[in-house]
């Protein structure tokens, strides 16, 4: 790998965008690919695999599987390794949850945002390494724009806070949305989400009571359910 | 622990201050390896390491065949498979197999 070429890779990363590195084997010439970008095909090398469609189609495969792939292309083969910008989790509440959880996700690779309007619990000293926003969830997840690989948890327990929240997520791609709460609170929730107008698909992707049934009791166990489940929605998700 | 976005930036940092380096990444699995393909470890001329291509078990293995690939500018691939009887081969213990290509960085 010339140094060129990983100073390119590092900066795309930077920058947060998808790339996606062609490497053709065991020669060890290589592209760097942007495929969801509008000039993707401009300076691809010409390594389309022997059958289906296009070197371009396969690296865009590899960055929505997250998943790196080897293809056969007639100069030899070619392997193709993704990088995706971090996974994204906003969490709305700075609670007595939201410190493991965010610490978690962290640990886990994952880019955490805290999102609370009350700014005595949203202090950014409370949530180190973490992007601590002290707006309302609906301007918060207006500006965040959640994606495909972003995931959107409510723990304030408040309806002021959690619904508009989860209205915003709904109406994303976002590939988990879940919310604390019994399931007699949940229940109470999807009767306002309906009279605002929620679709019932919506509201059925709404996960709630949030995180895996592990029995979890302390703040630290809630965040492992809440992590697994997250965890568990985004890879069935990628492999889809 | 790192990620594989981190090791590449070590990779970059090293060559910044003058080292010779070598990255090594996992292209192939078959059965249940413990790393997945794209994992990677980046190898300096001292022979220090950051990173992993498998859960401990063929690093060593590595990082030798790394200061190779940084003395002759080759890049080579390298496959471990399941460690059979003999307990000095390097292997895998959890039974499965993996691809690595080892590749100069500069």
């Amino acid at each position: 790998m010339r140094d060129d070429f990983l100073h390119r890779l590092l900066r795309a990363l930077e920058e947060g965008r998808p790339v996606v590195t062609a490497t053709l084997l065991p020669e060890g010439s290589q592209a760097l690919i942007l495929p969801l970008e509008p000039d993707a095909g401009e300076g691809a090398p010409g390594w389309d695999p022997v059958e289906g469609g296009s070197l371009l189609d396969e690296a865009r495969k590899a960055l929505l599987e997250d998943r790196s792939a080897s293809i056969t292309s007639e100069v030899g083969t070619v392997f193709l390794r993704p990088y995706n910008p971090p996974v994204r989790l906003v969490v709305v509440g700075a609670v007595h949850i939201t410190a493991p959880l965010a610490q978690m996700a962290g640990a886990a690779g994952i880019e955490v945002h805290v999102v609370d309007p009350r700014t005595a619990f949203a202090t950014a000293e409370r949530f180190p390494g973490v992007h601590v926003l002290d707006r309302w969830p609906a301007e918060a997840l207006e500006e965040l724009q959640p994606d495909h690989r972003t995931a959107v948890v409510t723990l304030t327990h408040d309806a002021k806070l959690d619904d508009p929240a989860l209205r915003a997520a709904l109406a994303s791609p976002a590939f988990y949305v879940g919310a604390l709460g019994s399931t007699r609170t949940h229940a109470k929730r999807v009767k306002r989400l309906r009279e605002d107008g929620v679709s019932e698909e919506d509201i059925g992707r709404i996960r709630a009571p949030v995180g895996v049934d592990i029995g979890a009791r302390t703040p630290a166990e809630i965040a492992v359910a809440i992590l697994a489940e997250l965890v568990a929605h985004l890879r069935r998700a990628e492999a889809s | 622990m790192n990620t594989d976005e981190e090791v590449l930036a070590t990779a970059a940092a090293w060559r910044a201050s003058g080292m010779e380096v070598a990255l090594a990444t996992v292209v192939r699995t078959w059965g249940s390896a413990p790393r997945p393909a794209g994992s990677h470890m980046a190898v300096n001329g001292s022979g220090d390491f950051c990173g992993s291509v498998s859960g401990g078990c063929v690093e060593t293995a590595v990082v030798d065949a790394a200061l190779e690939v940084i003395q002759s500018g080759e890049g080579r691939q390298l496959s471990f498979g399941v460690t059979d009887e003999m307990a000095w081969e390097v292997g895998l213990a959890c039974g499965g197999k993996v691809a690595i290509w080892v590749e100069r960085v500069g």
